[in-house]
């Protein structure tokens, strides 16, 4: 089982940019370390829902911001490890668009918005083998 | 020297390295170098013709090469080639159709 840690100044950023954009769904990129099997996210950054058409219920990312994502990653010795959308007004678990799209490694962190209230954060990664998604568990980092 | 940054769902398949670096003339080539170099990476870039997969967009620099010349896309000395995956997703049909229920 993979560990997934993630900062709180990180989680807060998913958090209020899925409130910012309901009833929209929100996304963006995931950056921080992975090394012997754990994972701490340390930097969440909002991009634009570049989905033309119903961005209440589907959201894409655009070639360009994904190249500038590694760009960013290599210039600031960070790993891009992943992307964070919500699904306003349902529940924090993957659809059978996510899955079509997964790319092995990375995270899929998804918040459930509700209400325009920020409610479950949850995270997910592909297994390959089965072609599904495994949660992993999502934990606050806590530096000691 | 052209540098290829290879995204991070697919370094596995080039033993953890983020970065290629091919002295190789046009896009197309350093593809082909790179999956010389690294097989098992071909699979995830390339179809069965050899042709870079409709998922998949290459760049360089900050253009995606369908605007300038393909995979015959020169390359100068540093330039930056991207292998771009596509990422996209939404909730579940079966969700929204329950939400127009209510």
């Amino acid at each position: 089982m993979y560990h997934t840690f993630i900062l709180p100044d990180a989680e807060q950023v998913i958090r209020e940019h899925g409130e910012k954009d309901f009833p929209d769904e929100c996304v963006g990129f995931l950056y921080g370390t992975d090394s012997a099997g754990e994972r701490i996210i340390r930097q969440a950054i909002p991009i634009k829902n570049s989905k033309e058409g119903d961005k209440r219920r589907r959201f894409e990312i655009s070639p360009l911001d994904y190249m500038r994502a590694e760009t960013y990653a290599l210039t600031h010795q960070t790993t891009l490890l992943g992307v964070y959308h919500s699904h306003p007004q349902h529940p924090a678990i993957p659809s059978e668009h996510d899955l079509k799209q997964a790319l092995p490694f990375f995270s899929y962190i998804i918040l459930s918005v509700l209400d325009q209230k920020a409610d479950i954060i949850r995270s997910w990664r592909l297994n390959e083998a089965s072609h599904s998604f495994e949660e992993e568990p999502l934990a606050i980092y806590a530096a000691l | 020297m052209a540098t290829l940054i290879i995204p991070t769902p697919l370094r596995k398949y080039t033993e953890d390295q983020a970065t290629f670096s091919t002295g190789a003339i046009t896009v197309n080539d350093a593809i082909q170098e790179l999956t010389e170099i690294y097989p098992n990476i071909a699979n995830h870039i390339l179809d069965g013709n050899g042709k870079v997969r409709s998922f998949i967009k290459i760049f360089v620099g900050e253009d995606d090469i369908r605007s300038l010349d393909g995979g015959e896309t020169v390359l100068e000395d540093n330039a930056v080639v991207s292998i771009v995956p596509a990422i996209a997703g939404g909730m579940s049909d079966m969700y929204q159709k329950i939400m127009l229920w209510r």
